[in-house]
């Protein structure tokens, strides 16, 4: 790590490869790639839009982990649905 | 007592498995226990250097596993400390000479004669690491601090949980503290974050480990190495000692204070 990359805010390559591993040992441990974790996604999505209508573009997935095990984390934000609550107000 | 049987594994090669199980086997019979290290890379056999035994060789495991000799005739008594023994790998097979089944026979036989079996095994996840890993009763996975190293340790440690030889404990060999205090090489507290197991020992790199291999003396005869030093700690917590870990840092305490509270010794 040189001066200018300091003085440049480049980021320090041990930094980099901690970022790395953490996403490639997610994917090791967990066996999956990260084109089927977005095919689950979708899945999820479609899923969970057969009962309520959710924001597709912002849902996000994830994972979180305690020790060595993993937990898939999914923030799904739903759509407010006007329809629904004037049909309550009924 | 029966023997411990301690199995020094990593997944990726050239890590230092081999000078791990060297020097833990020194530093072990140095302090009065008896110890046998059995090379299990089958056709790559490297322990037998390492510890200067390379000319003592007249039969090796495969030769006991096939009856060809008595177990006692392939332990290889050291030539410096008496109760430190080696039964080398054969060179002229692969690996599907020896099963699980074998070692574990094998390592029944040595149990109630010794204090400590090491074994070492050859990198990969295939036969050889199942064979080494068949009879032990703790297993050492020995990475460096670089991204190939940890995330085949990685995987060996998952391996080693699914057949519940775990929980393993980590040796991590090679630390540079100069590069780790700039920036440039994962520090302790990282790797452990990503592997979430157990440290056993911090070994800093060392030039005195290859000046002593090149001697077939390992290093942790070594009073003044400092990575000799961090061998002959492992090997008094691997006999249930608490240890604490050394500070290797020229500049003050920060650094290595930091592993050490890692560690819970502070």
């Amino acid at each position: 790590m040189g001066f200018f990359d300091r003085l440049f805010g480049k980021k320090k390559s041990a930094g980099d490869a901690k970022d790395r591993l953490q996403l490639v040992l997610i994917h090791d441990r967990t066996d999956l790639t990260p084109a089927e974790l977005d095919s689950l996604k979708d899945d999820l999505i479609a899923t969970i839009s057969r009962h309520v209508e959710v924001d597709a573009q912002a849902v996000q997935i994830g994972f979180e982990h305690d020790g060595r095990s993993q937990r898939l984390v999914a923030d799904i934000p739903i759509k407010s649905s006007p329809r629904r609550r004037s049909r309550k107000a009924q | 007592m029966p023997a411990k049987v301690i199995t020094i594994t990593s997944g990726k090669g050239g890590v230092g498995k081999t000078t791990a199980v060297a020097n833990l086997a020194v530093a072990l019979a140095a302090d009065g226990h008896k110890v046998v290290c059995i090379d299990g890379d089958i056709g790559l056999r490297n322990l037998d250097v390492i510890l200067g035994l390379e000319n003592r060789i007249v039969y090796d495991i495969v030769d006991v596993i096939e009856g060809r000799c008595r177990l006692k005739q392939a332990m290889i008594r050291d030539k410096k400390l008496p109760d430190l023994y080696l039964i080398p790998a054969a060179q002229t097979r692969d690996k599907n000479a020896v099963s699980p089944s074998d070692m574990i026979r094998l390592i029944k036989e040595l149990r109630p004669d010794c204090d400590f079996v090491l074994i070492d095994s050859p990198a990969g996840i295939e036969r050889g690491f199942r064979n080494a890993i068949a009879a032990a009763d703790r297993v050492l996975v020995v990475t460096n601090p670089e991204v190939s190293a940890v995330r085949d340790a990685d995987r060996v440690i998952g391996i080693l949980e699914a057949e519940e030889k775990g929980p393993a404990a980590l040796i991590l060999n090679r630390l540079n503290p100069t590069l780790v205090k700039n920036g440039d090489m994962l520090s302790p507290e990282d790797v452990l974050d990503l592997l979430a197991i157990e440290l056993i020992g911090i070994v800093p790199e060392d030039e005195n480990v290859i000046i002593s291999s090149n001697r077939g003396a390992p290093v942790a005869y070594d009073t003044k190495s400092r990575a000799g030093q961090a061998f002959r700690n492992i090997a008094k917590r691997l006999n249930g000692e608490t240890v604490p870990f050394m500070s290797l840092d020229h500049q003050g305490g920060g650094f290595w204070d930091r592993i050490q509270r890692l560690a819970g010794r502070k």
